[in-house]
């Protein structure tokens, strides 16, 4: 075994209840980091899952990102005319069809139609501000999960009533709707049918399923007074996570304001950053806390091993050397702290994993956790570093001292 | 001692050789509120073959000479030259491996790593200098320690032995890397008379039969004078020193 390592291993070892105390400290904030690592992170997994499957990818509306300017503004730029509203135009998605057309030509992924409308749900003294979004149930299997997310009755029975509706299942327990109950759909433009319950669904976001409704598309044109509209494409990707960038180009191409699931969620996914920011503060401070006793050890043994630091540059041993020795048995505490740590993050993990949840925000009865070796490398690379930053101070101290002070005291 | 013997005895020709050590007016004063004065304005060189004891009093600055001359001490003013070269420039790895190569230390305490083993402890000096094969290291370490007669104490470890045997292991692992000087501070002051004549013995040999140098600091004037040279020391300053060629049986300074 090489000389530095030999020696370092030697002091480590004759301290078995010192260095394991400091080994435990590493391994409790390694434990834990990866514990609170794979929490923070399963959630997070988990939220965006639900968010991905249960939104479009991408969502292409009739809107412009700025209303379109009227003729004279454009025409005589170097006047300036006062009180003008945006162009109006006529609403929908032109030539729906081809556009689809056009866009599933290139984009990996698929495109859906819909109508979307914004109405008040009358149903037994309840009005319910709700989004109704007349689709193809068809198509609609290809670019979302609605199809899966389906309780009791499948999407298809919007086939088997007129004005067929399905709603979230928070909405039905709002109003207290059941299948087969008639409720009443009220447009702002002033259209009012009468529709029949068929199905409930549950997405996992309560906000969608506490005001949202599908319908055929043919029922949502209704509402909207409009026959043949189309005012919003439903895309679903093979690669939700380019969303953005496709949503730019779809954009760029057709005009219309197109808008990924990223954009629509921003500030969830911002307050994402913020709570990894927080996590990783907790985290960084469980390992710097470790890190003390790695010091204490360090420190505790040049001290005691004065006499030998002093008789070894006295031979010859280089400060580079003697300081080395500590450094490298900083680094042992840390690398079995880490590899014990992560014994017991995985545990904590699985433990955790264990534990059965009755959560009304959560689908599931048990906690996400996410298994990712990335937790493993950060919380070992991390407390390695600290391991070794906390040693290296102690270590360089030694290796300075005057070995004939020493001698002397000895003597 | 095969291990030794590999390093053999210089030729004793009429020539005046260079000296192996050289103190030019070497001061070495304490810094402090009263500035102390350990070693004022020594000259003294010290040649291949010798067998060395500086005497004096206590706080007269025996120690602190052998420091100095074995480069774990700067001195103030003057310099230190090991084989002709000066040490004054040199840097702390430099010194570290100069020590490491050409001289060896015994101190009154064995200073021996007490987690490690008598071979190891041996071995510890051509493990840092890493010029030899671990088998050769231990060939070397085992040849070393059988000829101090601690042949069958290897394996153990330094608070199983005895005074005397302790500091025999601190003189072989002084000559694990064939150091031609071995700088000696007060090796018997811990020992009992028996211990103490066993380990000048092995100080005497080195220089009768394998032509090292020894430079021992001592109080025991008895030993010095069984030396071939005497250098004593008063307040810092050399004050007499003796050549006794019939003493030790090497040769004296400059001959």
């Amino acid at each position: 075994m090489n000389l530095i390592l030999d020696i370092a291993w030697t002091h480590v070892r004759a301290r078995v209840r010192q260095t394991g105390f400091a080994v435990a400290g590493v391994a409790t904030g390694v434990g834990f980091s990866i514990m609170m690592a794979s929490l923070m992170q399963g959630s997070q997994d988990d939220f965006t899952q639900r968010l991905v499957n249960t939104l479009p990818n991408i969502t292409v509306t009739d809107e412009r990102r700025t209303p379109p300017r009227q003729p004279a503004e454009t025409q005589y730029a170097s006047a300036a005319i006062h009180g003008l509203t945006p162009e109006a135009r006529r609403r929908g998605i032109k030539n729906p069809l081809a556009t689809m057309a056009a866009l599933e030509a290139w984009l990996p992924g698929a495109v859906g139609p819909s109508v979307k409308v914004q109405a008040i749900i009358r149903y037994a003294n309840h009005d319910v501000a709700t989004s109704v979004i007349g689709i193809d149930p068809w198509r609609e299997a290809k670019v979302s999960d609605l199809p899966k997310q389906m309780r009791g009755p499948t999407l298809n029975a919007l086939y088997r009533a007129t004005n067929a509706i399905v709603i979230g299942d928070r909405l039905s327990e709002k109003i207290g709707a059941r299948i087969g109950a008639n409720i009443t759909l009220q447009t702002s433009e002033g259209a009012r049918l009468s529709a029949q319950v068929v199905g409930f669904f549950h997405s996992g976001v309560r906000q969608i399923d506490e005001s949202t409704a599908y319908v055929l598309t043919k029922t949502g044109q209704i509402l909207s007074k409009q026959t043949g509209l189309i005012n919003e494409l439903r895309v679903r990707l093979r690669e939700p996570l380019n969303s953005r960038e496709i949503a730019a180009r779809i954009e760029n191409d057709t005009g219309y304001k197109s808008v990924s699931w990223q954009e629509a969620n921003e500030d969830l996914i911002s307050t994402f950053i913020i709570r990894n920011i927080i996590m990783y503060t907790v985290v960084g401070a469980i390992l710097l806390v470790a890190s003390f006793g790695t010091y204490n050890i360090i420190s505790t043994i040049t001290h005691e091993k004065a006499r030998d630091i002093a008789i070894m540059k006295s031979l010859g041993l280089s400060e580079y050397t003697v300081r080395s020795i500590f450094v490298i048995e900083a680094l042992i505490i840390g690398l079995v702290g880490a590899l014990a740590g992560f014994v017991l993050g995985y545990l904590l993990c699985l433990a955790l994993g264990s534990i059965e949840i009755k959560n009304p925000f959560l689908d599931s009865d048990r906690l996400p956790l996410a298994y990712s070796y990335l937790h493993y490398l950060l919380a070992g690379m991390v407390a390695l570093v600290s391991s070794v930053t906390a040693g290296y101070q102690p270590a360089r101290k030694a290796a300075r001292m005057h070995p004939v002070e020493i001698i002397r005291g000895a003597t | 001692m095969n291990a030794m013997a590999t390093q053999a005895a210089q030729p004793r020709g009429g020539e005046i050789a260079m000296p192996l050590i050289e103190a030019r007016n070497v001061t070495r004063i304490l810094p402090g509120i009263v500035p102390t004065t350990l070693v004022h304005d020594i000259d003294l060189a010290i040649r291949d073959n010798e067998f060395v004891a500086i005497t004096g009093p206590s706080g007269s600055g025996k120690s602190s000479l052998l420091y100095l001359l074995g480069l774990l001490d700067l001195p103030t003013a003057g310099e230190v030259l090991i084989r002709g070269r000066a040490t004054a420039h040199m840097d702390e790895e430099e010194r570290a491996f100069t020590r490491l190569s050409l001289l060896g230390f015994v101190f009154q305490f064995h200073f021996l790593l007490p987690e490690f083993t008598v071979l190891d402890n041996v071995m510890l000096p051509m493990r840092a200098l890493g010029a030899l094969s671990a088998e050769a290291m231990r060939g070397r370490a085992r040849d070393l320690l059988g000829s101090l007669g601690l042949g069958d104490h290897m394996s153990k470890r330094p608070d199983q032995l005895s005074g005397g045997q302790r500091q025999r292991v601190a003189v072989a692992r002084a000559l694990a890397n064939e150091p031609p000087i071995i700088l000696a501070d007060e090796p018997t002051g811990s020992l009992d008379s028996k211990a103490s004549e066993q380990v000048f013995e092995v100080l005497r040999e080195l220089v009768v039969k394998y032509g090292k140098t020894v430079v021992a600091v001592t109080h025991d004037l008895g030993l010095a004078s069984r030396m071939n040279r005497h250098i004593e020391l008063l307040d810092g300053r050399v004050v007499a020193d003796e050549q006794h060629r019939s003493r030790a049986g090497a040769r004296p300074a400059g001959v």
